[in-house]
């Protein structure tokens, strides 16, 4: 089920050939794209050579997660966006800006890691002055849980929207559809942004065996919202889809379903492997094709914005793995809020 | 004399009007039922979910990130089971984020037996929602406690587990447990708001001006002081302590009974000066026994206070049954009764080492 083009359904189509996006912002997210990249890498490396537990990522949803990243309003508090993302969202926290040797730490674990302290797994952000809530392991928790954030942003009449996203085997969880029926009860409907990156497996099981309908997205018709499934290798498509659904939900403050087509370049996490996979599309290569024959960037500045980034990012593994651990006296931090807060009594 | 549930829903009026509560919701919370209790008739914050437990509990999580005041509702135990998960969540999204997000959350849910309510509307779940770090638990036995506990853990900036014992919901007042500022005489209350039965769609309630008195989350509430024995409950089964201790007094036995109102965190002070005291122990509650809340506490109390000890501690809870049969005999067999109580304390009184 590869999709090289896009699909309109009940909200239009999207342009795949759609070249309005301005040259310095696709430069823009090439570069993200990039950084994307070679932090997985570096991830699955230290990964491989000790300096973490476990690896889970995004590698190869970049033309999606980076314009993603990018067209969201950002800041703390129910006037911005609220991300309820997963384990593969690195390139939209490297595009809102985040420094990518912070997911080194989280990778090595130390007390330096600003998402956990390292307490979780890689790619398990938290970042609250951006609005990123808590990523967990759980598959489709969070699809439950954004339609809280967007009930308090439409009662505060905000700007702001949920955005949720996960993968296309989550959705045969409860959760999912616990999101199409809270976001769209009637009176009541809430702004969220329903993504549903589509991979085509949950693991080791392919889509194919265990769904019976074509698409995720159809899923969404039965609630009346608009629907769409898009090329997500494509960053143009992405660009385009995710900027036309983020100022309907903004606009209407109804939710949108959004299913993205993308690639799953190493597997599932290091449980499998982790290694590059070479019969799925490579998002970066084909971008980077695009912009070499429109002329944006030659393929040595490509090289060697790559190499550069590689090079940093290798240096920042050796810092990071002199940085300290965590100590176990610590366990106890952070169970409770304001822990001696007792009632009447403050 | 307010109820339990007028106790609760008069809490609640506290909390929207004027504790920041944003959200009571739930299945049957808003108009026009308010509640399949009637806790949540006439307040200005409740709306009906959809009947999803998982989104019940999801969004009230989402809410509270979003720094609003969330209280929601499983209409029953029984039925929380499958939003476990969610629960773990909330409770480890302070921790496993380092500290950066809170979750002020209220989840209130009717627990326990009393009501014959069969297989599925007689759970416990005290067992289960202290084995949840990051959750402070609480579960009233009277009027008072229920109001009270109900804004501490409104304010409270953590999840509180508000357990709701079902067969206490039309208990009433006694004297020493009238809430300030309610009529003292049930039929004003009931007057000013209880919805009509029929058409309510006009109706408002007269909130009675009740004070911001806070019953602490941690603070157990040593109910009689005795001097041979000790008996810690809470919930349904306080009032069956009391009154096997009224029984027996008759015999000369002295009972201590300590409610302990907060599950956790527990009031270990409390109970150590008591075990100190009395030298003898009995734990009721009416969750399953193996792997009981009550096994903990009788763990702790063995561990630290053993050589205070004289007669091994006690333990009297639900059997373990998959569930309570709906025939009286069948329910009578599977929790604690009061004649049971009286035996046990009879024989720690009277256990010398």
């Amino acid at each position: 089920m590869s999709m090289t083009t896009t699909e309109a359904t009940t909200h239009g189509a999207v342009g795949a050939d759609d070249t309005s996006i301005a040259p310095e912002l696709l430069l823009q997210m090439h570069a993200h794209m990039v950084t994307a990249r070679v932090l997985e890498e570096r991830l699955i490396t230290m990964y491989r050579q000790g300096d973490g537990y476990f690896w889970i990522g995004g590698p190869g949803e970049e033309a999606f997660n980076v314009p993603l990243g990018m067209l969201v309003h950002k800041g703390e508090g129910i006037a911005y966006d609220y991300l309820h993302l997963h384990y593969r969202s690195s390139g939209t926290l490297v595009a809102l800006g985040a420094d990518p040797v912070d997911s080194l730490r989280q990778m090595k674990n130390t007390a330096t890691d600003p998402y956990s302290g390292g307490r979780n797994f890689g790619s398990h952000y938290s970042v609250k002055r951006w609005n990123v809530v808590p990523v967990s392991s759980p598959i489709e928790v969070q699809y439950s849980m954004c339609t809280g954030t967007a009930i308090a942003q439409k009662r505060a009449g905000s700007k702001g929207i949920t955005i949720v996203q996960g993968g296309d085997a989550g959705t045969a969880e409860g959760d999912f559809a616990t999101c199409l029926v809270w976001s769209s009860r009637k009176g009541h409907e809430s702004p969220v942004l329903i993504i549903v990156t589509n991979n085509r497996y949950g693991i080791s099981t392919p889509w194919e065996g265990q769904h019976g309908e074509e698409r995720v997205s159809d899923r969404g018709k039965a609630f009346g919202m608009p629907t769409v499934t898009i090329d997500g290798n494509d960053p143009e498509t992405s660009y385009h889809a995710i900027k036309k659904a983020m100022d309907y939900v903004r606009t209407e403050k109804k939710p949108y379903l959004l299913e993205v087509m993308v690639s799953r370049l190493h597997g599932h996490s290091s449980a499998s492997g982790a290694n590059f996979v070479t019969n799925e599309r490579d998002c970066l290569k084909d971008f980077e094709a695009k912009l070499e024959a429109r002329g944006l960037r030659t393929r040595k500045e490509m090289d060697e914005m790559r190499a550069k980034v590689t090079q940093e990012l290798l240096e920042a593994s050796k810092r990071v793995r002199e940085e300290p651990q965590p100590e176990g006296s610590t366990i106890y931090d952070h169970i409770f809020a304001d822990k001696n807060y007792v009632a009447g009594e403050r | 004399m307010a109820t339990v549930v007028q106790a609760v829903r008069m809490a609640l009026h506290v909390g929207e009007d004027r504790l920041g509560v944003t959200d009571i919701f739930g299945e049957d919370i808003g108009p026009p039922l308010g509640g399949a209790f009637t806790q949540t008739q006439g307040l200005r914050t409740a709306w009906n979910s959809p009947l999803d437990e998982r989104g019940i509990i999801g969004t009230a999580i989402g809410l509270a990130l979003a720094g609003q005041k969330p209280v929601c509702e499983i209409q029953f135990c029984d039925y929380i089971f499958n939003t476990i998960d969610l629960l773990k969540i909330a409770g480890n999204t302070l921790w496993s984020s380092n500290g950066q997000w809170n979750v002020p959350m209220v989840c209130i849910t009717p627990v326990g037996s009393g009501i014959r309510g069969s297989i599925y509307h007689s759970h416990s779940f005290d067992a289960t929602a202290t084995h949840i770090p990051g959750w402070k638990v609480v579960m009233p036995s009277n009027p008072l406690d229920a109001y009270g506990l109900m804004l501490s853990a409104i304010v409270d900036p953590n999840p509180v587990m508000y357990l709701l014992p079902k067969a206490l919901m039309r208990t009433r007042a006694l004297p020493e447990e009238l809430i300030p500022g309610e009529p003292g005489d049930d039929k004003a209350l009931s007057k000013m708001i209880d919805a009509p039965l029929g058409d309510r769609t006009q109706w408002r309630a007269e909130w009675p001006d009740t004070p911001n008195l806070f019953v602490p989350i941690g603070k157990a509430n040593v109910l009689r002081q005795g001097e041979h024995v000790t008996v810690i409950s809470c919930g349904r089964l306080v009032r069956e302590a009391m009154r096997a201790s009224d029984e027996l007094r008759a015999e000369g036995v002295s009972v201590e009974v300590i409610d302990l109102r907060s599950l956790y965190p527990y009031d270990w002070d409390a109970i150590k000066s008591s075990v100190r005291k009395t030298h003898r122990v009995l734990v009721v509650n009416e969750d399953t026994e193996i792997t009981n809340f009550g096994e903990h506490l009788i763990r702790r109390i063995v561990e630290e206070l053993f050589y205070e000890l004289y007669a091994p501690p006690r333990l009297l809870a639900g059997a373990f049954v998959p569930g309570i049969g709906l025939a009286d005999n069948l329910e009578h067999a599977s929790v604690p009764q009061r004649s049971q109580m009286v035996t046990l304390l009879r024989e720690l009184a009277s256990h010398e080492p």
